[in-house]
């Protein structure tokens, strides 16, 4: 046996025959309407950041990025990013495992709630945390003796991105971690494996391609998110500004150039992110399809 | 390692997979809990291991209480029925895994790893396929692999769970015959699981026939499957005819007609009778020697024994196996009128009806 004649699944149910092919002029019109509203409405807003950005020539487009502000809010859109990420893989991978390897009380209901941040307007997430720490909130008058700073400060503005983040790591891995089952972690025990190896020697491997696609979607939520930290961020220049609020401030100014300037910032992330999630999507798949390949051969 | 289970319980919600189960199971034995589907085998297997545990009851293993032993400590090997083999890892490494888990001053050096893992790829015979990673292996090869990686870690004791389950027949034949060969050679304490009699009595020293969450019967495959000693255990290993009919006596009456049982029984109104395909006669119709009278419906006559499908007066299908040539000797063809004559009949009364 050898693994170069291994066939592709549904390779061969790819090719054409007449008897599964539409018509030609259906064709042409699918393919001429589906192209027109991704130009009109993707492709052609995604060139207008770029032109606009660069309307008044690259001098001023990189003084535009190199501000003083524009650097503040790329430091604290990076800052951010890196705080709020590595938790929610912390608590994606955690709640995946628990909902895809045990059965116990409230599963669905953890379920649903993972959900919650994706259901509720992003505006509604910020004013939860004004509502808990803000100056007339549950824990302000607390906060305010203390002397910390949460609402119109970095941890606010950290906090409702992790809100508004939580969701995509754990979404994306319990679908796979379910498809997997927990034959493998058990083989690994009785082998007398420790919990720490089983998830790093059994575990990890076999989710970490969808690991890093929930990181990527992650990350590019937390960079481009603006409702919710609109809220809470106060909008103090060089303070509290996130690339998101940078632009909106600049454009509110009429400083069109420069906001479009950091906005191609948010737009060259966004393509490198869909660059990316489309390499690890591949990889996940054939990790999903190893994963539910039949046992027989 | 012996293995001593006694009044384990298990319950799932409303549904009680296991009954006030005890069992031994003696040192160097291959054990089969047999029986359908859902009937709490693998989860006797799995409580056994430690991979589940029981709602009361003990698990002793080699005479010490290992109820609350985590699976780890239990020196227990297991085998997969979908193998669970680590798909990212290469053969090799699947087999070395349990030694390489090893606290530090447990594990054997990389060397000596090497040495035990090629030795047993060379026990299960696929030396060759170490580099491997298991998407490219048979299924067959597979379960060898992960055999071997159960043996990796010398355990004391072997649980198999369906391991042949997910082959098909003729693979599955084979490796039933190699794994009675291993056991053989290595002697490990070993119980598998399995829904198939035959593979039951072909592979085990001992079959426990599980039904409903309870142990029916434990025997060698020759006492289960010659003295059945209930209902379910007769019907369950191999094909059998059923009777039902009043007893008085030596004589088990069915409608009108009365069939010789061998030795006494209690007169009731209501028992059950089996005989094997293989155990009737089948005689001239009016033979001095009685018997049940039914047409032959089909024959079948392929392979070294002949199939004969007949019919009571009453209509209910009786199957029979006879030897080709006395079916030749007895020039008998589909239409004829036959009388029956078990040689071999088991009844059942009274409360093991019930069973």
């Amino acid at each position: 046996m050898s693994a170069s004649i291994a066939l592709q699944p549904g390779a061969l149910a790819r090719y054409e025959t007449p008897s599964t092919s539409e018509p030609a002029w259906i064709k042409v019109t699918l393919i001429t309407v589906a192209l027109t509203f991704f130009v009109i409405f993707l492709l052609f807003p995604l060139g207008t950041v770029f032109v606009q950005a660069l309307s008044k020539g690259w001098g001023v487009y990189l003084s535009a990025l190199t501000s003083h502000d524009a650097l503040a809010a790329i430091k604290l859109t990076l800052i951010t990013a890196a705080i709020a990420v590595p938790l929610n893989v912390v608590f994606g991978v955690s709640a995946a495992w628990a909902i895809a390897k045990f059965e116990f009380p409230g599963k669905r209901f953890l379920i649903t709630l993972i959900d919650l941040p994706f259901s509720i307007s992003p505006v509604v997430s910020g004013l939860i945390y004004v509502l808990i720490f803000g100056a007339q909130g549950w824990f302000g008058p607390w906060l305010a003796e203390h002397d910390i700073k949460i609402l119109f400060a970095v941890p606010g503005i950290v906090l409702a991105t992790i809100f508004v983040t939580f969701p995509f790591v754990a979404r994306e891995l319990i679908p796979l971690m379910e498809a997997q089952g927990a034959e493998e972690e058990e083989a690994a025990v009785v082998l007398g494996a420790s919990g720490w190896q089983v998830f790093w020697h059994t575990t990890l491997p076999n989710i970490k391609w969808g690991l890093l696609y929930g990181v990527i979607l992650c990350n590019a939520r937390a960079m481009g998110e603006f409702g919710a930290v609109s809220v809470v961020s106060g909008h103090i220049r060089g303070l509290t500004n996130t690339m998101p609020l940078h632009v909106e401030i600049l454009y509110n100014e009429y400083n069109y150039a420069a906001a479009f300037a950091v906005a191609s910032l948010l737009a060259l992330l966004a393509i490198v992110t869909l660059g990316l999630k489309t390499l690890v999507e591949r990889q996940t798949r054939k990790q999903i399809s190893e994963s539910q390949k039949p046992s027989e051969s | 390692m012996s293995i001593h289970v006694t009044d384990i319980n298990k319950q799932f919600g409303a549904f009680r997979a296991l009954d006030n189960v005890s069992l031994d199971i003696p040192s160097g034995q291959l054990v089969a809990l047999l029986g359908p589907s859902g009937c709490g085998k693998t989860t006797l297997l799995r409580i056994i291991a430690g991979l589940e545990y029981a709602d009361s009851g003990r698990i002793l293993l080699d005479g010490e209480d290992a109820s609350d032993r985590h699976v780890r400590e239990r020196q227990v090997g297991f085998v997969f029925q979908h193998y669970a083999l680590f798909r990212h890892m290469t053969v090799f490494d699947n087999v070395a895994f349990g030694l390489r888990v090893r606290p530090k001053k447990f594990r054997p050096a990389e060397a000596e790893i090497r040495k035990r893992v090629t030795r047993l790829l060379d026990l299960v015979q696929l030396g060759w396929l170490a580099d491997r990673y298991p998407s490219q292996l048979s299924g067959g090869q597979r379960q060898r692999i992960a055999l071997a990686r159960a043996l990796a870690v010398e355990p004391k004791v072997l649980l198999l769970d369906e391991p042949f389950g997910a082959l098909d027949a003729k693979v599955r034949k084979e490796l039933r015959r190699w794994l009675r060969q291993l056991h053989d050679e290595i002697h490990v304490t070993s119980v598998f699981v399995t829904h198939d009699q035959e593979e039951a009595l072909e592979v085990s020293d001992r079959v426990v026939v599980i039904n409903k969450g309870k142990v029916e019967q434990v025997g060698t495959p020759e006492e289960v499957y010659d003295n059945p000693a209930t209902p379910f255990v007769a019907s369950f290993l191999g094909s059998v005819n059923l009777f039902h009919g009043r007893v008085d006596g030596a004589h088990l009456h069915v409608g009108e007609h009365a069939l010789h049982v061998g030795h006494d029984h209690n007169v009731t109104d209501q028992a059950i009778a089996f005989v094997r395909p293989h155990e009737f006669d089948l005689l001239p119709v009016d033979s001095p020697e009685g018997g049940l009278p039914a047409r032959i419906l089909r024959v079948i006559s392929v392979g070294p024994t002949a199939q004969v499908e007949l019919a009571r007066l009453d209509g209910e299908l009786v199957e029979v196996t006879i030897s080709r040539d006395a079916l030749s000797v007895l020039g008998l063809r589909e239409g004829d009128n036959v009388s029956l004559r078990p040689r071999t009949i088991r009844v059942f009364q009274g409360e093991r009806l019930a069973a």
